[in-house]
This record gives structure tokens, C-alpha cells and sequence, in this order.
């Protein structure tokens, strides 16, 4: 025995929990991603219209307020989604490939991402998953306790939608947008 | 244990004077091990012999009539990932191991391979995302008529070779904290001594020695922490001639880290029997943050060399202080007696993940030679081999390259070899005939940027993001080279356009094998490394080629079964980020080549 079993509630700790209520996030991806979709952008994803709406000091939302990406005309990415580039290269990588294209045994998460939720990525990254059979033998470990994933998770969630909906290519960000002065701060808060 | 004190007793009736070895009656499966090692019909240990050389004296096959070579059978281990490792033979039984969940296979060779009993064992799943790299194992030992696996939970277990049965079990670490058993165990006279797995989640490494007959620990060397902890003795224990004084591995870290090190020894372990020494390598410090982890951080990326029976260290070389790419030290350590500057030495080479084939005089532990085994490499210019220079034996690290020097949240381009080295885990070989030494080698670079990260028991700890490319100036990803151990030159380069991530092994014949990612066993000449023979086999190859004889013939196996770090990088293809978008794509994906699968193919040549 050495894990508590990870089924029923997924244990979240207060302080990942910052700004956005999951479950009222999936209500309302369902609803306005039926009636929206198309309008303003032509991609959609798992959460709907990646178009960025809003900004809070850099982090950028759509118009459900799910996070994602602000791409400048000249190929600059927002700040969010560049660390969502850093943090999936070191805690992601080594299961889902470089670049979120997959290994030879973890699935391709750009492409999993054009039907993931926000609610459904996040609720897979805190709870883990597994689908063990004969055959094979998926596991992923539940990251709600780990701070170097969930305090970076709207990020990497950034990150992996700008690959899904093929505004991001491969490797790393040539241009990102300077660090929001609020960044540091936020970060030190989360980390501890 | 049942079985073998009857043993020991019928033993007893027909030599009255075995009473006194009784209690000592495993000391003898090493003696055995020393004696089966020397018959080449056999493969009685992972690294087919104790120094390592991965040379077969069997010469049936040849560069005459290589080409012939055909199928002969093969084995479908039933598991997908990447299998890496190669079977065991003793005597008409076969032994083959799989990844998670650790299947140990007996074939009876004179049926075919018909299965005489099969191991599975029943492991928390909860184990598979805390292993690195995907879920692989590097094989079984055999000693004392026991199969020992340290299975990926890190049980070690000793099966009763004949039936299967578990004789012995033992848990070394604790999954939970993310140490994992990755590595194949050794057999040295009635000990059998296992490492750990871990680096990427702040695993301290160790080495420890149980006893075969029922699986008490005997010892435990850890990588860091106190003299104690190292089993090292400050004076006695040496590093490049001089002894390493007190407190070796706690002066070289801050404050408490060194709990949380890594150092890992999940390689190889070779043994010489005269000098009474066993030989291995530890991994990467953890983090891979540099900036985190102030200090020379030893024993990390180190060779030591240990008295088997006390595990005191003789002596310890450490490679790649302070660590700032992910160069892990724990590659195979070759032992070979070759002729340098006139002197007829006892060899000990190391083809290291940072790019350096050192050769190390292995009763003393000093540096004769340390030299660049692929050109790219360009992290160090040198390693400093003045004696009388305050860094004598340490790399000269390029400024440029440093990912130290280039800092936290800052990306340093263009290193060269890429974190997964210019060799990894697939072990290389010498033939006595040429006096070469044939490395499978990965020719990749990669972009190196370090952040700070925090501790948290069991997940990874990392602190880094990399991106991996071709080396400049090719399309090629991998080469299969001959190397020159005494003069530090390559004498011959096959390239190959995916790392080459296989065992190699050398015969007398003349042929030297390995395998492919795209899952071709290859032979080439041992001289010129011209291709002789080529089959493609179900799937990548990550395992180690070998060769045994039954019932008078040769056969070659090898297991594919495509995966390990190999099957990260490279399964979606590689993208120089710096050449363009021009090039982008250019390099093709390993997807497109091969599929998952593991499966045994065994060779020999057509009836004459």
C-alpha cells in the first residue's frame, strides 16, 4: 500500500483554487459552446471559443472565462501560455512527448484537448487517471497536491488549447510577452 | 529455502567436509557464475559477463555467412511497452523478462520455446506514472538456481529457477516517495546487489547488497550523505589518488538537499574477481535546476568501485560535478586489459551520457584518457588531465552551455549532447579480436532551461524544459561507432537516422550486432562496420542482443518492443527549433516507422 485510493471526491488543496469554480465552468461551457461556437474564431476545442475576451494582468480568458491564449499579430505569445510551454516540458514531457504530441504510451494531449472541457482537463490533472486492462496500462497520477503542476495548470491548460487549435507550433515560444509585474508575487503565493 | 537445504544436506552425504561450507553453501553459485561465465554457450547474467564485455566467444555465425542468417522462432511477451534488457540462458532453459508488470518467462529451448512456467507479479499500478521514462526493466539474474527480479515497485524477488516459485521477497525502497526498480540485478558469490531508480523525483540513490540464500541486506551504500551513509572511509577511499577526506558528499550541498539528491544507480554493475571489486555508476542530482542545488553535489554522476562483500568504496570518480544538463553517470563500466604507453593495463571504460569515453585505470581509479565519442558534443571543450591543476579530472565547461551560467527562466541553446546523452542505458562492446570498443550513441542536441521547482514526497522534480533536435550539420539522430579506448578516437561511424538505443554485442566471428529503433537487427563487420545483415524485426528495438548455443548451433535473439526515453522523444520526430520554419517536419517521426509490441525473435542460420 502506498497511495490512498483516488477514487469518489478529488482532494484539492484551498489554494489551487483561485478565481474560477469549476463545476460552474462546465455548466457554462455546455451551454454557450452550443450556441457560440464558430462565431467570433474559427477553431473550437473542448471548451468552446479559444478566443481571448478578457485579461486580468496578463492571463487571459475566453468569453466563459475559461484561460487561454493571446497570440499578437506578430507571433508573440502571452506570458500565461509560455510558462503553460515551460511547466508542461518539465512535468508533462516525460508521458505525453514533447510539444503535448504524445509518447508511445500517453495520448497526444493537442489532440485531446479538441474535446477535453477546462472542468474535464483540470478535474484529470488534480484526480489522475487509470485505465489499466490485459492489454495496457494507462496511469496518471493524480497532481493535486503537487504545486509545480497546479500552480501553473491554467497555464499549461493555455498552452495545450494554443496547440490544439494550432496557435502555438512545435518547440519553444519564439516571443513572449513580458512577465506581468503581478506575476512574481502570484507565483511565490502558490508555491510557498 | 525448502529446497535448497535439501539440497545442501544431499550435498552433505556425498562430501562429509561440507558441513563447514554448508552455511556458506551459496558462496559457491558465484564460483559456478565465474565457470558458467566463461562458457559462451551459455548467458548466465545480463551483462553476459562480469566485466561487461558483451562478447561472445561463439563463432558459428561469421562475416562469411552472416547473410544467411534466418528466423528461427520467436516469442510474443504479451506486453506493449518498450522492453528493454535482453533473455538469460542456462543450460536448456531460457529466461526473458518483461516491463511493468514484470513478467519472467522459462522457455524450454528444447521444445521451441514452449513455456515451462511463467512469473507475474500483482503491483499497484499506482507504480507506472512515478517511473520515469516509461515503465521498463533491464532484466533478470540468475545465481545460486534462483531468478532474481527487482520488479518496478522495487520488491526484489528470487524465483526458484526451476518452477518458478517464489522462493524469497524483499521490498529495497518505497514507491511511494517515487523510487522504482528499473535495473537488472548481479549475482556476486552469495550476494545479489540492486540499485534504485528516482532521479526525476528527488530519489537518493544506494547500492545494496542481500544476501541470496534468503534475502537479508547485507549492505547499503547510498550516493550521498554521511561517510557512514557512503560506506566510504576518509582516508582510505580515493578520488583521482587522493583520499577523499571527511565528509566528501555533505561539504558539496546545501544544507539538507542532499536528502532529497538523487544519484540514482539504476546502469549496470561489473565485476572483477581478482582486484575483488564491483564497479557502477550513480545518476543525475536532483533537480535538474542547477541554480537550486549550489555545490559539486556528490557522489552524483559518479563511477565507484566497491568491495563486494563490505561495500566499502575503494575508490570514486565523479564525472559531472555539479550536474546542469541531466548527464546521469550510471552507464555500463567496461572491464578490459589493454596495452597503454607501453604498459599493459587493467581497464575500466565508460561511455558517459555527457559525451566523454573516459578510460580509467580500475585497481587505482586514475584518469588515462578522456575523449570527445561524438564530435558535437561541445558542453566542455576538454577534461582538464593535469595533475598538478586544481581541476584535474574535471570538464571544462563552455560558459555558453551552461545552464548555470545562463540562469533560471532563461533558455541556453544549442547544447550538445541532448539530456538523454550521447549514450544512455543500451550498453556497448569489446572484442578482444579488434581491441574496439562498439557504442550505440544518440547524435541530438538540445535547448536547456532550468526554473525553480518544489519538493513534494512522490512527484516528479524536475525543474526544467527541454527541447531535443538532430545535431547540426545531418538528418542523422543516431551512429553506431568503433571506438579506441586507448587513444580516445573513433575508428569507424555507421550513422543511423534514429538514436541508436540497443545493445550491441561483439562475437568471434567477426560480426558485431545491434538493433534499431525502427526495430532492424543489424550485423556489420567488427573491422570496417560495413553492414553484413539486416532484418526487420515487429517492432523498435531498445533491448540488448545476445547470443547462446543449443544442441550444437548458434542462435542471435534480441527482444523489440519500442519505448523507454527513446519512445518519448522521438515517437512524434524531432524539430530543430532553430533552423527555420523551413526544416520543420523535416525530421521523420519514429510513428511512422514502427508500432508498440513485445516480442522475441530469435536468429540462426538455415540448416546446411
Amino acid at each position: 500500500m502506498y497511495w490512498p485510493a483516488r477514487d469518489g471526491d478529488i482532494p484539492v488543496p484551498a489554494f489551487f483554487l483561485r478565481g474560477q469554480d469549476v463545476r460552474r465552468t462546465f455548466t457554462l461551457t455546455l451551454a454557450v459552446g452550443l450556441c457560440l461556437s464558430g462565431m467570433a474564431y474559427a477553431v473550437t476545442d473542448g471548451s468552446g471559443d479559444p478566443a481571448a475576451m478578457k485579461s486580468d494582468e496578463g492571463k487571459w480568458v475566453d468569453k466563459d472565462g475559461n484561460p487561454t491564449f493571446k497570440i499578437e499579430p506578430d507571433g508573440t505569445v502571452d506570458f500565461y501560455t509560455y510558462v503553460g510551454f515551460t511547466r508542461y516540458s518539465a512535468e508533462c514531457l516525460r508521458c505525453h512527448g514533447p510539444d503535448g504530441m504524445g509518447s508511445t504510451y500517453a495520448p497526444a494531449l493537442m489532440d485531446s484537448m479538441k474535446h477535453l472541457s477546462y472542468s474535464d482537463f483540470y478535474g484529470t490533472v488534480a484526480g489522475g487517471k487509470k485505465d489499466v486492462s490485459a492489454s495496457q496500462e494507462l496511469v496518471m497520477p493524480a497532481e493535486g497536491e503537487n504545486k509545480n503542476v497546479m500552480c501553473f495548470v491554467d497555464s499549461i491548460y493555455s498552452y495545450l488549447r494554443a496547440r490544439a487549435d494550432d496557435a502555438v507550433g512545435r518547440g519553444r515560444p519564439e516571443k513572449h510577452a513580458p512577465k506581468p509585474a503581478s506575476y512574481e508575487k502570484t507565483e511565490d503565493q502558490c508555491m510557498g | 529455502m525448502k529446497q535448497s537445504l535439501s539440497r545442501t544436506l544431499a550435498a552433505g552425504t556425498i562430501l562429509s567436509s561440507l558441513l563447514f561450507v554448508g552455511s556458506a553453501g551459496a558462496q559457491s553459485a558465484g564460483d559456478d557464475l565465474l565457470k558458467m561465465e566463461k562458457n559462451a554457450a551459455n548467458v548466465v547474467m545480463p551483462t553476459n559477463t562480469y566485466d561487461n564485455q558483451r562478447y561472445s566467444g561463439l563463432d558459428q555465425i561469421n562475416t562469411r555467412n552472416v547473410g544467411k542468417l534466418q528466423v528461427a522462432w520467436t516469442f510474443s511477451t504479451g506486453v506493449l511497452r518498450g522492453h528493454e534488457g535482453g533473455p538469460l540462458v542456462v543450460g536448456d532453459t531460457m529466461y526473458v523478462h518483461t516491463p511493468f508488470p514484470n513478467t519472467v518467462f522459462a522457455l524450454d529451448l528444447n521444445h521451441d520455446g514452449r513455456i515451462l512456467w511463467k512469473y507475474e507479479p500483482k503491483q499497484d499500478p499506482n507504480v507506472i506514472p512515478v517511473m520515469c521514462c516509461d515503465t521498463v526493466n533491464r532484466g533478470v539474474a540468475y545465481g545460486d538456481g534462483k531468478i532474481f527480479l527487482h520488479q518496478a515497485d522495487t520488491t526484489l524477488v528470487a524465483l526458484d529457477a526451476k518452477t518458478g516459485a517464489v522462493v524469497w521477497s524483499v521490498k529495497t525502497d518505497d514507491p511511494a516517495k517515487g523510487a522504482t526498480g528499473t535495473e537488472a540485478p548481479m549475482v556476486v558469490k552469495d550476494k545479489v546487489y540492486v540499485g534504485v531508480s528516482g532521479g526525476e523525483f528527488g530519489v537518493r540513490g544506494w547500492v545494496a547488497a542481500y544476501a541470496i540464500a534468503d534475502g537479508k541486506e547485507v549492505w547499503r551504500a547510498y550516493s550521498e550523505g554521511t561517510d557512514k551513509d557512503l560506506l566510504v572511509d576518509p582516508q582510505k577511499t580515493t578520488s583521482l589518488g587522493k583520499p577523499i577526506g571527511a565528509d566528501s558528499s555533505l561539504k558539496t550541498w546545501e544544507g539538507d538537499q542532499w536528502k532529497i539528491g538523487g544519484g540514482d544507480t539504476w546502469g549496470w554493475y561489473s565485476y572483477d574477481p581478482q582486484l575483488n571489486l564491483i564497479y557502477y555508476g550513480s545518476g543525475n542530482p536532483s533537480t535538474w535546476n542547477p541554480k537550486q542545488r549550489p555545490g559539486d553535489n556528490k557522489w552524483s554522476m559518479t563511477i565507484f568501485a566497491r568491495n563486494p562483500d563490505t561495500g566499502e568504496a575503494k575508490w570514486v570518480y565523479q564525472m559531472t560535478p555539479h550536474d546542469e544538463w541531466d548527464y546521469d553517470g550510471v552507464n555500463e563500466m567496461i572491464l578490459a586489459d589493454q596495452e597503454i604507453g607501453g604498459r599493459n593495463r587493467q581497464l575500466l571504460v565508460h561511455f558517459d551520457r555527457n559525451g566523454f569515453g573516459y578510460t580509467l585505470d580500475r585497481a587505482t581509479g586514475e584518469l588515462l584518457v578522456a575523449a570527445k565519442y561524438d564530435p558535437a558534443v561541445n558542453w566542455a571543450t576538454k577534461v582538464d588531465m593535469d595533475k598538478s591543476s586544481p581541476n584535474y579530472g574535471r570538464p571544462e565547461v563552455v560558459a555558453k552551455y551552461s545552464t548555470e551560467h545562463t540562469g533560471e527562466d532563461a533558455n541556453t541553446q544549442g547544447v550538445c549532447p541532448a539530456a538523454l546523452g550521447t549514450k544512455d542505458e543500451q550498453p556497448a562492446a569489446f572484442s578482444p579480436e579488434t581491441g574496439l570498443f562498439y557504442v550505440p550513441t544518440n547524435h541530438v542536441c538540445m535547448d536547456y532551461e532550468p526554473f525553480r521547482v518544489s519538493y513534494t514526497a512522490g512527484q516528479p522534480y524536475v525543474g526544467a524544459t527541454l527541447s531535443m533536435f538532430p545535431a547540426p550539420g545531418g538528418n542523422n539522430m543516431g551512429n553506431f561507432i568503433a571506438w579506441n579506448a586507448r587513444t580516445g578516437k573513433i575508428e569507424w561511424s555507421d550513422p543511423e537516422q534514429f538514436s541508436v538505443w540497443s545493445g550491441a554485442l561483439a562475437t568471434k566471428g567477426g560480426v558485431v550486432f545491434y538493433g534499431t529503433l525502427e526495430g532492424y537487427l543489424k550485423a556489420v563487420d567488427a573491422k570496417t562496420g560495413k553492414e553484413l545483415y539486416k532484418f526487420k524485426t515487429p517492432s523498435g528495438i531498445i533491448g540488448n542482443v545476445m547470443t547462446y548455443e543449443h544442441g550444437g548451433k548458434q542462435y542471435v535473439a534480441v527482444l523489440s518492443g519500442v519505448g523507454g526515453w527513446a519512445g518519448i522523444g522521438l515517437a512524434a520526430g524531432l524539430t530543430d527549433p532553430h533552423a527555420g520554419l523551413g526544416a520543420v517536419g523535416g525530421y521523420a517521426a519514429l510513428n511512422n516507422y514502427t508500432s508498440l509490441g513485445g516480442t522475441l525473435t530469435v536468429f540462426a542460420l538455415p540448416p546446411s
